[in-house]
């Protein structure tokens, strides 16, 4: 079989913390030598928060701080005509409108796709799109004047979904794109699947739909920006990627990026819903340049829904050929993304609904299409797990109805068959450290398993699921060969030591992995560290707080930094206490002679030797990931210096009367490497698993498709969320299987464990009363129709009936490692794919 | 366009305040506007998501539906008058140790309506706990922290020596 064939990497090849040198990242350490890593600690923004101090962006003010209100389409798609703001310049108090004229040049997230204006220009693309912004002196005036704006529209033809977009090219949202009103056009062969299938002992296809749904963070977007006559802007915002915003406002707004200033204040929440640059950002900038006077921008939350970004929509049929033991010969996948208005994050979604199939089970042979359509409807971008919740839900939905096929317990079928650690999958992703089998064996323990599957009562049923995620993409959103991560250090000499870093705090915990990571190098306790993050003019660049990225990528930087510090105070140390300089520990606050620990002197007075004999103690640090294997276009998404891995257990009650699901408990077990701070990664597997467990069950983001395309429920109290009655028990088991790429061989925790939630969920359900809910949320209403089709002796099951014939271009062939690739395409990919240069576009 | 300012008293966190604002606001933008409390945050100001939970004669209210002249005479409690001098409450105190504000944002209101309920409710069951959170949102944690955060304040409010659970902190191994 293909086993023989795996081929097996010598050793994951780290990413480098010397762009262009020689990796020279820490080895993993046992856990016992560690003084402050993998504690649980309090973390150093916490006082602050329970205080109710930090500031987030609605809590800034500024001495004459205008308001903006944006006035926003109320039709899904319409050619703008004419805008008339006379009437509302007029209002007293109103003192700038902006029109998408004012703000001609397009942006957005991708290179690729620049599809945004900040002000509609030419045509609105949703309902809430928007097209004019008002500066006023209060909230009251701004919105009064939002109603003297009169704006001429010419309403087209919406395009209500992904499959009204494959039917009707006409009229097209965009005027690019790779055909009618599809976006993206994806078709990658790894090996020949169809002579896997034929190798198969046997062959299914399913089909499966994951609905929309959205980030939902309780801060609502806020943003402030303030203009100096110097030609300075400055901006505080609520975003995860100030990095990107700040180019983004250098080129709308034409201004050099040297005069622009942003700073990211701690995010009320984001998840990945705060990561585009947005028109509100853009505007109060452009209002602040215009009236000479700071401008405030706090969205409502109906704006919140329509800003969106959130998970796709996404149709999915997925065959697979197996062996009767469980062994995979081949896979082919296909997805359909609603893409809504505009491309944010899209192509890249659309990419990572077919990346990650490969990462937990061998597959010899892979075959993966995606499409994504354009939508008039809010954008959706990358939501926790991005483009992967879907195809995961998909695959373990399908893997357990395989296993049942094959008369195999879902555990063990799990069990087979697994990804070695440190090897290439068919689709060239470098795979290190592997803890899924230890996962899988401690949420069937936990969850006492083989007593409760096919065993529990009518009603009752549990279900099994895994999955992996990414540490950080290994490719920055645009192209450039500079570090993902950059850190600066000052040793002060009092001891204090200040780490500089474009991190940005969402709640992940990221501030405090910096201090401790510092701390843990320079033996001191966390809370001798200031943390300065997310602010364009003081901190090295850091991409954002997406893609499970920062603690890998900032910890990599953050350590190479300390060190560097650590052995520059060590060389004037040992001098002092005249030792030699490789004995010289830091710890407990002190510098000392490891073989006489008496020996020494505080960190403080070995900063002040070091300040005195060689200056300023200041250290930079930085981190690039390694290249990726793959060498074909599209190979860019996926690749990911480290993999997380987690196994989930769910139990259901399901009333067979009514169609409710209850999930009192879920067991997780979550392969992180190496807890950096415990207690934060507890945080993030317990907020994941209740993400997945809304995701599972009621969220969804529901448009009234028959009547203008309007969201159904752009309100926290009628979009479905879970409260605490909601909420189940989860009892969680972290796995620690150190990666050598990971700072101390740490991986991610805050995406990864949402993925298995909703097909152990709906695995559960057939377990409990014996139907297939192959579409998320798990609704009452569809868990009843399926019952009710299984009383009639109809397909018991509730979920998409097809998949529609797409124009998919030619495949991209590329052989897997097993049969001599090089990673290359064998025929060249397509020539005219521009696309993919963003996200694979290191080859160039 | 302005209406004319309303000028009201009441106990603001214990102490006796006096504020003028136009009639039409709300004890969230009176709070965050015009005595310049942020610590009060607002998630939808239409009663939804209980983000901007105070305390109104110690009962939980939802300031974006209270208006601030409604509250002339009466007690408020923001999160800035839960912390005893420089200590921490123990609320606060358990909150922090536990992870259970991570963005911090719902934070405040989950202390005050946690705050009321020990008050009513010393030694409090989850399922209580869990019926008193309701109506506060929380999109980072999962709620399960905050629970444990409230077992552990109540417990040390009781005057028990109480510490987090090794299992709260680290999960099984």
């Amino acid at each position: 079989m293909a086993d023989g064939k795996r081929r097996k990497v010598e050793r994951s090849e780290g990413g480098s913390t010397k762009p262009g040198g020689p990796s020279n990242r820490p080895t993993v350490q046992p856990s016992h030598d560690f003084r402050v890593v993998g504690k649980a600690l309090r973390k150093v923004d916490a006082t602050a928060k329970v205080l109710g101090v930090t500031k987030f962006a609605d809590d800034l003010s500024l001495p004459r701080m205008l308001y903006c209100k944006l006035l926003r389409s109320p039709h899904p798609h319409a050619r703008i005509v004419r805008i008339d703001a006379a009437r509302a310049l007029a209002l007293p108090g109103v003192k700038a409108v902006l029109t998408g004229k004012d703000l001609p040049i397009p942006f957005g997230i991708l290179p690729v796709s620049q599809d945004e204006h900040a002000l509609a220009l030419d045509k609105a693309r949703f309902v809430g799109d928007p097209v004019a912004g008002v500066a006023a002196v209060s909230e009251e005036v701004a919105t009064a004047a939002l109603d003297l704006i009169a704006v001429e529209y010419e309403p087209l033809r919406p395009i209500r979904d992904h499959l009204d977009a494959v039917e009707h090219p006409e009229p097209r949202i965009h005027d690019y794109g790779d055909h009618g009103n599809l976006h993206k056009l994806i078709n990658l062969e790894f090996g020949d699947v169809e002579a896997g299938f034929a190798e198969a002992e046997l062959v299914r296809e399913d089909l499966l739909f994951f609905e929309g749904n959205t980030h939902l963070p309780m801060e609502q977007h806020a943003a402030v920006a303030e203009w100096s006559p110097d030609g300075k802007l400055t901006l505080w915002s609520s975003t995860q990627t100030p990095h990107y915003v700040h180019r983004a406002l250098a080129k709308v707004l034409e201004l050099p990026p040297a005069r622009v200033r942003v700073i990211a204040t701690t995010n009320g929440g984001a998840f990945g819903g705060k990561s585009d640059p947005f028109s509100h950002e853009i505007v109060v900038a452009k209002l602040a340049m215009l009236t000479g006077r700071p401008v405030k921008i706090t969205l409502t939350r109906e704006e919140v829904f329509y800003c969106h970004r959130g998970r796709h929509p996404t149709l999915m049929w997925v065959k697979t050929g197996v062996k009767k033991d469980g062994a995979i010969t081949a896979m082919h996948f296909k997805s359909l993304l609603d893409g809504g208005g505009y491309g944010s994050y899209g192509v890249a979604s659309t990419y990572y609904t077919g990346a990650l199939q490969t990462v937990t089970h061998h597959v010899p042979r892979y075959k993966f299409q995606g499409a994504r359509a354009f939508t008039n409807k809010p954008p959706c971008g990358p939501k926790r797990g991005h483009g992967t919740p879907q195809p995961r839900f998909a695959l373990e939905v399908h893997f357990d109805k395989i296993a049942e096929q094959l008369g195999i317990d879902p555990a063990d079928f799990r069990l087979k068959h697994l990804v070695p650690p440190h090897s290439l999958t068919a689709n060239w992703l470098r795979i290190g450290s592997m803890g899924l089998a230890e996962c899988i064996r401690k949420v069937v323990a936990g969850s006492g398993w083989k007593e409760q599957y096919r065993k529990l009562p009518y009603g009752q049923g549990v279900g099994l699921a895994c999955s992996s995620y990414i540490t950080g993409a290994g490719l920055p959103i645009y192209w450039n060969a500079m570090p993902h991560s950059g850190v600066q250090l000052k040793c002060d000499r009092g001891g204090g030591v200040t780490v500089f870093c474009g991190s940005t705090e969402i709640g992940q915990g990221s501030d405090s992995v910096l201090a401790i990571i510092v701390a843990e190098v320079l033996g001191l306790d966390p809370f001798d560290i200031a943390v300065v993050a997310a602010d364009t003019d003081l901190t090295p660049v850091d991409l954002g707080s997406y893609s499970s990225r920062v603690t890998l990528m900032t910890g990599n930087a953050a350590i190479q930094a300390a060190e560097r510090a650590r052995d520059l105070i060590a060389r004037h140390a040992a001098l002092k206490l005249e030792a030699p300089v490789e004995r010289i520990t830091f710890a407990g606050g002190r510098v000392f002679d490891a073989a006489s620990p008496e020996r020494g002197i505080s960190f403080s007075e070995a900063v002040q030797l070091a300040e005195a004999a060689a200056g300023t103690v200041g250290t930079v640090g930085s981190y690039t990931p390694a290249a990726g294997a793959g060498k074909y276009r599209g190979a860019g998404v996926g690749p990911s210096p480290a993999y997380s891995y987690c196994a989930c257990v769910a139990l259901v009650d399901v009333d067979p009367a009514t169609g409710i699901v209850r999930v009192p408990k879920i067991w997780i077990a979550h392969d992180v490497g190496r807890s950096i701070n415990a207690a934060a990664v507890i945080g993030q597997i317990e907020g994941s698993i209740y993400m997945g467990l809304g995701e599972a069950l009621m969220e969804e983001m529901a448009y009234r498709g028959n009547r203008n395309v309007v969201h159904k429920i752009p309100s926290l109290l009628e979009y479905k969320s879970p409260t605490t009655l909601e909420m189940c028990d989860v009892i969680t088991y972290v796995v620690e299987d150190p990666d050598p790429n990971g700072p101390f061989g740490a991986k991610e925790c805050g995406q990864g464990p949402l993925l298995p939630v909703p097909p152990a969920v709906a695995n559960a359900v057939y377990d409990a009363v014996g139907v297939r809910i192959d579409e998320v949320p798990i609704t009452p209403e569809k868990v009843f129709k399926a019952l009710r089709r299984k009383e009639k002796g109809e397909e018991p099951r509730f979920g998409p009936l097809g998949f529609p014939d797409l124009p998919w271009p030619e495949p991209t062939r590329v052989a897997p490692p097993w049969e001599g690739g090089d990673g290359r395409a064998v025929e060249g990919g397509r020539g005219r794919e521009k696309a993919v240069e963003v996200t694979a576009g290191r080859r160039r | 366009m302005p209406d004319a300012k309303a000028k009201i008293g009441f106990e603001l966190n214990g102490e006796p305040v006096e504020v003028a604002f136009a009639p039409h606001k709300t004890l969230l933008e009176v709070l965050r506007e015009d005595l310049a409390l942020t610590g009060t945050k607002h998630g939808c100001e239409l009663g939804e998501c209980g983000t901007c939970t105070v305390l109104l004669d110690g009962a939980p209210v939802l300031s974006c539906l209270v208006l601030g002249l409604a509250c002339e005479g009466r007690r408020v409690k923001t999160v800035e008058g839960l912390a005893q001098g420089s200590r921490l409450h123990p609320l606060q105190e358990a909150f922090a140790a536990l992870g259970a504000a991570q963005c911090g944002y719902c934070t405040p209101a989950f202390l005050l309506t946690a705050d009321a309920l020990l008050a009513d409710n010393p030694r409090p069951n989850r399922d209580d706990i869990k019926q008193a959170l309701s109506g506060n949102l929380c999109r980072c944690t999962g709620y399960i922290k905050i629970y444990e955060a409230v077992e552990l304040a109540a417990a040390r409010l009781r005057g028990e020596k109480a510490e987090p659970a090794r299992e709260s902190l680290y999960g099984r191994r």
